[in-house]
């Protein structure tokens, strides 16, 4: 006699016992008579998913879908997401159940561990970038940006938006499209030699501007201290946004350094995987002085009865939940977990740490530069400063050096003709710290036969 | 305990950097030179595991806790799909590889599980096409409203109103504002759900939609939902679902049938993806055919030779919601979570789901102010209104709670229940913990009617007890400066 298969395991750990005894309790016949409120019209027209597969099945069928993917491409391509070396500590942290299992601290007394985690990461998003303020952490740094501009006209009820187009240009359609049924005018300033276009973003800068949104190092990877444009600003009561890129600043003047009013960013490279897209993490810092029009949750230290230190949601009158339709923002969460990796990141790292990482990068980039501007035809623009991450200009249009790339084994870099006009030739490359020389050297290798050929 | 930034010596360091192998070194001109120490912890890794370690120890969570948080599905988060979601082809694939000139055919694997999601929430819901780029529910919601007012601009249709139920959660109404809507909000009838009567007065011709959280935040299925649904088109209002309370009905009533023409959904809720202390989540949104073009792009498409590609030529989509293709990560757990339970594991999961609610809400009604008394769904809602008599709120009876290991209800919401304590066990939840959990809010009940004074020194065993929140956000302190 076989096996008999009498309860199909879902996580459900009820015996047919225990629903009869539950059941009696509640004074139905059966399940079905619970769903009694749900007519029979409205029932499902089809409910058609395939059945259940045991455990080892489905991961098999995960494998198989995740082999269909590229893992032995060498990355060269950033764009703004970031192929850093993960500690496994970053790893070992996330994975503690009692940190991914519980969800937003709304008892301080049951979620002090979260609780003090988010404060010391506000802490440390704040260090990083010479703000004084940080909230608990937002989508990821499109949205970051998108909210950074909302609070902007929070603050001083003007309703234009000056963009620099160094800023990239996915944020960019992204804003476009939050904005679109809101009454508020967005400008873009072409960049310059793919630089911040001071003069014509200083016209743009009237009395009906609310903020400017710069990026650092912009989009094409040119670094630039934007300490001029915040004086200007500031003379007209303009908010200034600075986007950044955190491992960057490990070496890079900080948005508070150059007086910037409120740092947003993408933290993907803070010890989060690539994941093809997401999860991510939205960094918010600012002055202050605005930290009551900022929106997400922002964790405050205080006391609790008896003295001793807690910490708790604060400011939470700005929020959905309270406030509704008037509410900073309809975020209701945050991206903890992604935050608490940024944060043990940032830990393991630490102060000499993170300028190191950047050293590195900055060093194996400019190698990259030095072998790649050697080919016949290939010029590296060296009139600006650059990170990690440097245009190179092709003889040829770079899409079709993509493609040849990639048959080589490359992710060589991102062709910007894709988002820009009459920029067909230029491919963006990224070197960070997990490049080797001896790839970086094969990369310009077969970047210069793919030329040849 | 102690901060990280406390913690350490000067020079001590917890992450090996690996040296530069090249020979060449960059250099940033002055101008652009960090003058600023960067302030970050100098701890090894031990210290910086043994924090992190000692501070989770500090929290209740599912695995270790019941977390009957209604309206926000604390079920069990299987293992398995960590596992998933951690291979390296799906964890450390570049987002932007399919937008390279022959790059797509590498991430074949990715577009194709994003594709099969699709299909399998639109059969779920009922729903003609899906989204995947919402980011976590609250985003959902915007998405959605954002698809309405693309919908009435296209028509040239001017709306200014959306209604929403006085039960709603609060991101509806935020959603709708930054879409452009004003909001006007519906009272509860005396049974709970949305006043009929009320509601036709306010769906005049200017409503743009009606959003609503089917079974609602008090855990009550509306039978009128039907009826709703068509009034709402007669005056070209697009019906909105909202899908925290999915879990409910999987399988056994379907948004899109009944009239619904936009829904989120909670990947963390319904389909079991940890919390993570508040994120990420995911709020893919799904949408009836004719609102497929203005969904957002890309859009993941099978071609005629069974491979997968990105779409971008939708010139009516409202645009870009997220930088990519959503919370890939959490997506595939999802997905695997999907798989492994099946047709008829979802549909068992709503199940338990709804008996366990009904069996908390049967048990524990003799000794708590039940507002609404009738069969409930996934979760049912009480008042501590009788208690409050004796001093003793909903707030106190949180902390009791947590004084016996488990974690509290969702207090204080729904906003139209007073001292409202919102249970949702979740069906992952053995009948014996129910029994215990059951025991601990009838022992609660007597302490109130015996010794409410008892309540203000709890609780007794957690690492603080009441921290005093007025303070935190009068002299507020959001960082720490070192001294």
């Amino acid at each position: 006699m076989g096996v008999q298969w009498y309860h199909t395991m879902n996580y459900t750990p009820h015996t047919d016992e225990e629903v009869r005894q539950m059941l009696a309790d509640i004074g139905v016949r059966s399940i079905d008579d619970l769903f009694s409120c749900i007519p029979r019209e409205m029932r499902p027209a089809s409910f058609d998913i395939p059945e259940g597969r045991s455990e080892a099945e489905v991961v098999n069928n995960l494998r198989l879908l995740a082999s269909r993917n590229s893992t032995s491409l060498v990355n060269f391509t950033g764009a703004g997401f970031y192929s850093h070396y993960i500690p496994s500590a970053v790893d070992a942290v996330a994975s503690l159940p009692e940190f991914y299992t519980a969800y937003t601290p709304y008892q301080p007394e049951a979620s002090q561990g979260w609780l003090q985690a988010i404060y010391e990461y506000q802490t440390a998003i704040c260090n990083l970038t010479d703000m004084e303020v940080a909230n608990a952490s937002l989508y990821d740094g499109g949205t970051a940006l998108y909210e950074a501009c909302m609070t902007a006209v929070r603050i001083n009820g003007r309703k234009k938006i000056v963009v620099d187009a160094g800023v990239n240009l996915i944020y960019w359609t992204m804003i476009q499209c939050y904005i679109s049924n809101l009454s508020l005018d967005v400008v873009k300033i072409p960049v310059k030699n793919l630089c911040a276009d001071r003069e014509s973003i200083f016209r743009e800068m009237d009395g009906q501007t609310s903020a400017v949104i710069l990026q650092n190092p912009n989009f094409f990877g040119c670094v630039d201290d934007y300490s001029d444009i915040v004086e200007h600003a500031h003379k007209k009561d303009i908010i200034v946004i600075e986007s950044v890129y955190p491992v960057s600043l490990g070496l890079l003047k900080t948005p508070g350094e150059t007086g910037a009013d409120i740092a947003v960013g993408e933290g993907q490279s803070l010890g989060i995987p690539l994941s093809f897209g997401g999860p991510y993490l939205g960094f918010m810092a600012s002055r202050k002085e605005f930290v009551r029009k900022m929106p997400g949750r922002i964790i405050g230290r205080t006391v609790d009865k008896k003295g001793r230190d807690g910490y708790v949601m604060t400011l939470q009158a700005r929020e959905q939940h309270i406030r509704r339709e008037k509410a900073t923002s309809n975020i209701c969460s945050n991206e903890a977990l992604c935050a608490l990796r940024a944060l043990v990141y940032l830990s393991l790292l630490g102060r000499q740490g993170l300028k190191e990482l950047a050293q590195v990068n900055l060093d194996k980039a400019e190698f990259a530069k030095q072998r790649l501007e050697k080919i016949p035809g290939v010029k590296v623009p060296r009139e600006i400063t650059t990170f990690n991450e440097f245009p190179v200009l092709l003889p040829e249009n770079a899409d079709s050096v993509v493609n040849k790339m990639i048959a080589k084994g490359f992710a060589p870099g991102f062709p910007l003709g894709r988002f820009y006009r009459g920029m067909d030739r230029y491919l963006l490359v990224a070197v960070t710290e997990r490049r080797t020389k001896e790839e970086i050297a094969k990369f310009a290798e077969s970047l210069e036969a793919v030329l040849c050929s | 305990m102690q901060l990280i930034f406390e913690k350490g010596r000067a020079g001590r360091k917890g992450f090996k950097i690996q040296r530069s192998d090249v020979p060449a070194s960059g250099v940033i001109p002055e101008k652009f030179e960090r003058k600023t120490e960067i302030d970050l912890p100098e701890v090894s890794e031990l210290d910086v595991i043994r924090h992190f370690t000692c501070l989770a120890n500090l929290n209740f969570c599912v695995d270790s806790n019941l977390y009957p948080l209604g309206s926000c599905t604390m079920k069990y988060n299987p293992k398995f799909t960590e596992t998933c979601a951690k291979i390296a082809g799906f964890e450390e694939l570049h987002p932007l590889l399919p937008q390279l000139s022959g790059g797509g055919i590498l991430t074949q694997g990715a577009l194709e599980l994003l594709y099969r999601m699709e299909k399998l929430l639109c059969e779920i819901t009922g729903m003609d096409c899906f989204t995947m780029q919402p980011l976590a529910g609250a985003h959902g919601e915007l998405t959605g409203t954002m698809l309405i007012a693309a919908y009435h601009r296209e028509k040239g249709n001017r709306k200014k109103y959306i209604l929403v139920p006085d039960s709603s959660h609060g991101t509806n109404p935020a959603s709708a504002a930054i879409a452009g809507y004003q909001v006007i909000v519906i009272p509860s009838d005396s049974t709970g759900v949305m006043d009929i009567t009320e509601y036709k007065k306010h769906l005049t011709p200017e409503v743009a939609g009606v959003m609503l959280t089917c079974p609602n935040t008090l855990g009550i299925f509306n039978p009128a939902i039907k009826e709703i649904c068509s009034l709402a088109h007669g005056v070209d209002a697009l019906m909105y679902y909202d899908g925290a309370n999915l879990n409910a009905i999987l399988g056994k009533l379907r948004p899109g049938d009944v009239g619904f023409d936009i829904v989120h959904l909670n990947l963390h809720k319904t389909f079991a993806t940890p919390h993570g202390g508040g994120g990420p989540g995911a709020g893919p949104v799904g949408a009836k055919k004719e609102l497929s073009r203005f969904m957002p792009i890309s859009k993941v498409v099978m071609r005629t030779d069974g491979t997968f590609g990105l779409d971008y030529h939708y010139p009516d989509s409202i645009g870009y919601i997220a930088p990519f293709y959503g919370n890939f990560g959490v997506l595939v757990k999802a997905y695997a979570y999907i798989l492994l339970l099946g047709r008829a594991g979802l549909i068992d999961a709503a199940e338990k789901a709804v008996l366990n609610a009904n069996y908390v809400k049967e048990k524990l009604k003799k000794h708590y102010k039940l507002p609404y008394d009738r069969p409930c769904m996934h979760e049912c809602v009480f008042s501590a209104d009788r208690q409050k008599e004796k001093g003793v709120s909903a707030l106190d009876i949180a902390k009791y709670l947590i004084d016996r290991g488990i974690h509290p209800p969702t207090i204080y919401f729904p906003l139209i229940v007073k001292e409202a304590m919102m249970i949702e066990p979740t069906e992952t939840e053995s009948k014996d913990t129910l029994d215990t959990f059951i025991n601990e809010m009838i022992n609660a009940a007597s302490l109130a009617a015996t010794n409410p004074e008892k309540f203000a020194d709890l609780p007794e065993t957690a690492p603080v007890q009441r921290v005093d929140e007025v303070k935190a956000a009068r002299d507020l302190n959001l960082k720490w400066s070192r001294p």
